[in-house]
């Protein structure tokens, strides 16, 4: 008896905090995330902006490409802000997301020792690929399936090899992109990024990161982001007209100026390039 | 070295300003651990009691169960609530995915375990003449089961302040149904695993040290109970 009345007494409690979660759903937008825009803190600027346009509270939830993906698959979410194109055009053919839509680019990188003790600097990335294989130089992988270890592999594709995932010198840490960064600095090794966290990285360390940018500006290392609804046809709990109210939001004039000036140690973290 | 001495002086900082992302995070952990905790207790109490106490067949291999349970990772556990509370699960339309009340879903059966096993193993170590005394003084089984649990009182004590320090430090759950929400399920563990994601590695010693503190508090306010309760 007195158990069964703790047992109702827990559900009447969880009822009650669930209660007011659920009644705020109307207005609030649920979306899920690459972690490179919330460890760069542009989340944590635009979320406040949204609402005050609009009334609409986004929360997000940042996870890698490939769990964001996911969690839209399961109608765990609303919206996506994602950078993995093939992947995400893949998606919205078998359904699950529409409306894709660009918000902005940064690029990749690859970054490594000052030293540059593999004399990849400067070359275009596919050669560069193929130099560090070469000469077994240490290189730091996400090997997590997010957007930046997708883009990874298909360069290593491109420069006609299999990814080598057994070699001794290919590192797969498994973790996010700084602590991947920071697995590469122990280790003086190199590693893929995008240039919006290596910004994010470099400040962290005033400035004055211990590993530098070697190869840049080749047009394969272009990282576009964008949104894409989750489709309400494979979901009907999604709340489409409050995803379509946040892309239109964040590819208005205004909001694209607003990233276009989101900068770090002087420097543009992104892009926007809505049409 | 350097992350800990600055970790340090950002605690004090986070602290004394009411940094409002922090507060928000410790109350998030303190309001899913308390609910989490609570739960382990009442359901976990009379069942440890119950095993401790009954003799039927079947009664090793359920306790071998339970003590296997001890060992049941927390992203096991973070997976398998998600399988269940996504939109797609059997619980979907409950929508407890990504709020507080999910996350203490979750805790709870990380807490369980712990508190049904020590349960038992402190009801067993009981002296059997309190049962043949509350027998022959004609208890009932409602009687009997909480004057037991109230002579062990010290030991379920410590069942809640070992399933508390299990639950209060755990990312897995938080991080995989809670969903690391800013202002809504973010715990100091996520924030911790967030900070360190970014590279700030002293705000997440600084949080480290803040969960401590809560930790603290939570044990000083228990060993004030025990005081009060006789020992």
């Amino acid at each position: 008896m007195a158990r069964k009345r703790t047992c109702c007494l827990l559900a009447a409690l969880v009822m009650a905090l669930a209660a007011p979660l659920a009644a705020s759903a109307a207005d609030t937008l649920m979306m899920a995330t690459t972690t490179s825009t919330d460890n760069t803190g542009l989340l944590d600027v635009l979320a406040p902006r949204f609402q005050e346009d609009t009334g609409i509270e986004l929360k997000w939830t940042a996870v890698g490409t490939g769990k964001a993906l996911e969690m839209g698959k399961n109608c765990d979410v609303d919206v996506l802000l994602v950078h993995a194109p093939p992947a995400e055009k893949q998606y919205v053919a078998d359904g699950y997301g529409k409306d894709r839509t660009e918000v902005m680019y940064n690029d990749f990188v690859i970054i490594g020792p000052p030293g540059d003790p593999a004399g990849v600097e400067g070359m275009p990335v596919v050669d560069a690929m193929k130099k560090l294989a070469a000469e077994d130089a240490t290189f730091a992988s996400r090997g997590d399936n997010s957007g930046t270890n997708k883009k990874e592999i298909s360069l290593w594709k491109e420069a006609g090899m299999a990814v080598p995932d057994k070699e001794s010198w290919y590192v797969q840490t498994g973790q996010g992109m700084i602590a991947t960064i920071n697995v590469a600095v122990e280790k003086g090794a190199y590693t893929m990024t995008d240039r919006g966290t290596f910004i994010k990285f470099a400040d962290n360390h005033g400035g004055n990161p211990p590993l530098v940018v070697l190869v840049e500006g080749d047009p394969v290392l272009f990282n576009q982001y964008s949104t894409l609804a989750v489709n309400p046809g494979n979901c009907p709990n999604a709340q489409y007209d409050l995803a379509t109210k946040f892309t239109r939001w964040i590819t208005s004039d205004e909001i694209q100026a607003f990233i276009g000036d989101f900068e770090l140690l002087g420097k543009k973290l992104f892009t926007p390039n809505a049409e | 070295m350097d992350y800990i001495l600055t970790g340090l002086i950002r605690a004090f900082e986070l602290l004394l300003q009411g940094d409002p992302e922090t507060f928000t995070a410790v109350k998030t952990t303190v309001l899913a651990s308390s609910l989490s905790v609570a739960a382990s207790m009442a359901l976990g109490a009379p069942l440890g009691f119950w095993l401790g106490y009954a003799r039927f067949p079947g009664r090793k291999p359920i306790r071998v169960g339970v003590e296997t349970l001890l060992s049941l990772p927390t992203v096991v556990i973070g997976l398998l609530c998600y399988a269940f509370m996504t939109h797609r699960g059997p619980l979907g339309e409950m929508g407890l995915l990504f709020t507080i009340p999910g996350m203490a879903v979750g805790q709870t059966i990380l807490g369980l375990p712990i508190v049904v096993a020590m349960t038992a193993t402190a009801v067993e170590s009981l002296d059997e003449r309190l049962k043949q005394t509350l027998v022959t003084l004609g208890a009932d089984r409602r009687q009997l089961l909480l004057t037991s649990l109230w002579e062990a009182r010290f030991s379920l004590a410590l069942a809640a302040a070992a399933a508390y320090g299990r639950i209060v430090s755990e990312v897995g759950i938080s991080m995989m149904v809670g969903g690391n929400i800013k202002w809504h399920t973010r715990t100091i563990t996520t924030a911790i695993a967030l900070e360190t994601g970014k590279g700030q590695f002293a705000t997440g010693i600084a949080l480290g040290l803040i969960l401590m503190t809560v930790a603290l508090l939570v044990n000083l306010a228990m060993y004030g109970l025990k005081r009060v309760s006789g020992q």
